[in-house]
């Protein structure tokens, strides 16, 4: 990714989530994966204000206690978290998930392949996209912080 | 998954328009491209035609409608806000950043002035929203 902030993984499944943690780890990305099962842990996640907010947000959809599209809602809606790309990446091929998805704004909707050589390759498209995307410094009004983070900088 | 619906470049400068063109055939992108001078010239094409661009490349200093009046107006019209929209500008200023996440935009790319560059930078693009799918129905 572009800068080091953590990547914030809404996944309910632990195996899935696995495997994303570690094609990161195969394509060097070094950013720190923070993963959630849910929207509502993700949302407890991005309102604690010493957790630092992530780079990119990637987005199951079929989740319980608050799915995809909920939590979509609710960031979307909030003044401090709404400037956060979030990226739906899913095994759902439901027309009306993508559709809400992309009503709410997605950065990007990526079916996840099973074959893990290929979902490899996705997460790499991922990583290159949103390496040559500039990101909101959304948490970081002071530009001491901002100096930081660039000499901290990712790549 | 690769959209046969054009790309909608938005950007006022004519040589800026034609180099991105020129990039996107020399990666032999197949999408039509629909260019339109400013904000204003964008809506009223997305408001006078049924036909959905794929995504929407947006330059941000235009005339008549900037890039940023044009993504408050389209993220606030219930059938143009699924349209992805991509930022394609020279400006890093943290403001035009801002402003342009605060409106949700699928990314924001900062355009080289260099060739190659510019061209590797449309292909990730390219390479991205061809493995996303498109907010529309699939047929």
């Amino acid at each position: 990714m572009r800068d080091c902030r953590p990547i914030l993984l809404l996944e309910d499944d632990t195996v899935d989530a696995m495997a994303v943690k570690r094609a990161l780890k195969d394509l060097h990305v070094s950013n720190p994966l923070v993963r959630v099962a849910n929207g509502e842990e993700a949302l407890v996640y991005l309102r604690d204000d010493s957790k630092e907010k992530p780079c990119v947000i990637l987005l199951d959809l079929n989740m319980p206690k608050m799915n995809g599209i909920e939590f979509l809602k609710v960031v979307k809606a909030d003044e401090k978290l709404k400037r956060i790309p979030a990226i739906a990446l899913t095994t759902s091929k439901d027309d009306q998930d993508r559709v809400s998805a992309f009503k709410l704004s997605v950065a990007g909707f990526v079916v996840k392949p099973v074959d893990y050589i290929k979902f490899v390759e996705a997460m790499r498209i991922v990583n290159l996209y949103w390496t040559l995307s500039e990101q909101p410094n959304s948490e970081r009004e002071s530009t001491n912080e901002k100096l930081q983070a660039n000499t901290a900088g990712g790549r | 998954m690769r959209s046969s619906k054009p790309i909608l470049l938005v950007e006022d400068n004519n040589i800026d328009a034609m180099t991105v063109r020129r990039a996107l055939k020399d990666l032999n992108v197949p999408n039509g491209i629909v260019h339109q001078l400013n904000g204003e010239d964008a809506l009223n094409y997305l408001r006078s035609n049924n036909k959905r661009p794929w995504v929407i490349l947006l330059d941000l200093k235009m005339p008549r409608m900037n890039g940023i009046d044009f993504l408050k107006i389209i993220k606030n019209d219930d059938e143009l806000k699924q349209i992805p929209v991509i930022v394609m500008t020279t400006s890093e200023d943290e403001r035009d950043k801002m402003d342009s996440f605060e409106f949700s935009v699928a990314g924001y790319i900062i355009k080289s002035a260099d060739y190659k560059k510019l061209a590797e930078s449309l292909k990730t693009l390219i390479l991205y929203w061809t493995l996303s799918e498109s907010p529309y129905a699939s047929v």
